[in-house]
């Protein structure tokens, strides 16, 4: 009897995996909720761990940089001068922008909020492109909110716990971002294919990216504000619009999360809640 | 258990709870590994190696010392990889357990063979669970995956295996032998 039994414990536990897939199907906030459960609980142990081997990547860093201090710091001082040119440039721009507003009664947009947060560890598996975020206990963090490092975009906040967020990067599969080619003002979509580099797709008919092109966020579907830098456009050697990200996206250390207040496009459960506050709510 | 003739030390609560702990260092070290290698170390091909060092130490124990590494364990094993893996939920727990009857089949056959056999077996093994993984996967989130992270996942495995091997044979005789106690 006892045998009979171990004998059948394989097929039974073969045959829960399987009932484990169609009930991870069927009820994705269930799956959500037991990983941001189990998310919660390893973020503060992840963090400790994170500084020390933070300190570590910067140590070896270093090390590596005391070997090219020479072409580095030649290299360098020459950026310098380029850049203290344009430096000048962008002042007189921002003047002439100051008055070209002051005179057309220009609305400004609101200063967005933001929160920063620590990168604790790489949430993609092997199929997907996220990253784990520390925050407090008491957060404001909320679904859809738009995270960037100090070069771009990195991506938003697509699972939320108690002390954790997990941020779909722009490099994942399921990425899509409405943007605009900056010289051309041509719009395009970003997608991402789980590679470094996404890819752009569905541009304007006539007005192909051009090689160096810088990427920026388009307002449209109201789920970005416009104008945040993506990224350069590089073609690959099959000829392939693609897109370098500005973002640091392999060595994310620190994010910052911006609530522009935009609802364009929500997850449903909160879209529920949404709508079970009311119309007026909505914009 | 007791049939057996020979002088035994008395079980002792101590005795009983050593043999428990021996008993549980399999399933305790697989689930540490897989917690270790969720941290932010900063390796790159971090989450290939993850899925591989589950299934590899998963396949280990299985083959040398089933007693300690139960289809329940493997199940337990496989929804946590699951859970830090962001993989849909069920697909390491199914691909663990069928890697786990695979190896109590071939059992009888494989441990009496040398390290090189066992190893080519696992390569097998490692190749059916990427590829299963990825049809799974792409099954359950309705499209088709770039095979790539698969084979490169598979590759990791097949690689790792003999150093894990290696410290997992010391454990095998030492740290996880009931009868030590």
């Amino acid at each position: 009897m006892r045998q009979a039994l171990a004998k059948l414990t394989l097929p039974m536990l073969i045959a829960a995996a399987f009932g484990l897939m169609l009930l991870g199907k069927a009820d994705a906030l269930l799956a959500e909720r037991a990983r941001m459960a189990l998310a919660d609980a390893l973020a503060p142990i992840y963090g400790v761990l994170a500084e020390p081997l933070d300190s570590l990547h910067a140590a070896a860093d270093d090390a590596e940089g005391t070997f090219s201090l020479y072409s580095e710091n030649a290299r360098l001082r020459e950026e310098n001068e380029r850049l203290r040119r344009w430096e000048s440039v962008a002042l007189a721009l921002d003047a002439e922008n100051a008055t070209l507003r002051a005179n057309l009664h220009w609305i400004p947009d609101p200063a967005p909020s933001y929160v920063s947060a620590r990168v604790v560890a790489d949430a993609g598996g092997v199929y997907a492109r996220a990253v784990l975020l520390s925050i407090g206990p008491n957060h404001s963090v909320t679904k859809g909110q738009i995270a960037l490092d100090e070069r771009g975009l990195v991506g938003r906040v697509t699972e939320l716990g108690a002390r954790s967020a997990r941020v779909l990067l722009i490099t994942d599969m399921n990425s899509r971002i409405p943007v605009i080619l900056e010289r051309s003002r041509s719009r395009a979509m970003l997608v991402g294919t789980n590679g470094a580099r996404p890819r752009l797709m569905y541009w304007t008919e006539g007005q192909p990216p051009a090689e160096g092109e810088h990427v920026v966020t388009s307002a449209e579907a109201n789920a970005f504000p416009a104008g945040l830098p993506v990224g350069v456009v590089h073609y690959s050697g099959n000829n392939v619009p693609e897109v370098d990200p500005a973002a640091r996206l392999d060595r994310l250390e620190v994010v910052r999360l911006f609530d522009y207040g935009l609802r364009g496009v929500v997850p449903p459960e909160s879209q529920a809640s949404l709508r079970a506050q009311g119309p007026e709510r909505r914009r | 258990m007791d049939k057996l003739p020979g002088i035994r030390p008395r079980q002792s609560l101590g005795r009983r709870l050593d043999m428990a702990a021996r008993r549980g260092f399999p399933g305790s070290t697989t689930a540490l590994l897989l917690l270790v290698t969720a941290a932010p170390l900063g390796v790159p091909g971090q989450p290939e190696l993850q899925a591989s060092i589950a299934l590899a130490s998963v396949f280990f124990w299985s083959l040398f010392r089933p007693a300690s590494m139960p289809p329940v364990v493997v199940f337990a094993v496989g929804l946590l990889a699951d859970l830090l893996g962001y993989a849909p939920p069920g697909v390491s727990v199914l691909t663990l357990l069928i890697a786990h009857g695979l190896a109590l089949r071939w059992r009888r056959v494989l441990v009496r063979q040398g390290f090189l056999l066992v190893w080519l077996a696992f390569v097998g093994v490692a190749l059916g669970a990427a590829a299963l993984q990825w049809a799974l996967t792409s099954l359950l989130t309705f499209r088709l995956l770039p095979p790539g992270p698969g084979v490169f996942q598979a590759a990791i495995g097949a690689g790792l295996y003999p150093a894990l091997a290696t410290l997992l044979t010391r454990a095998h005789h030492t740290l996880a032998e009931p009868e030590q106690a």
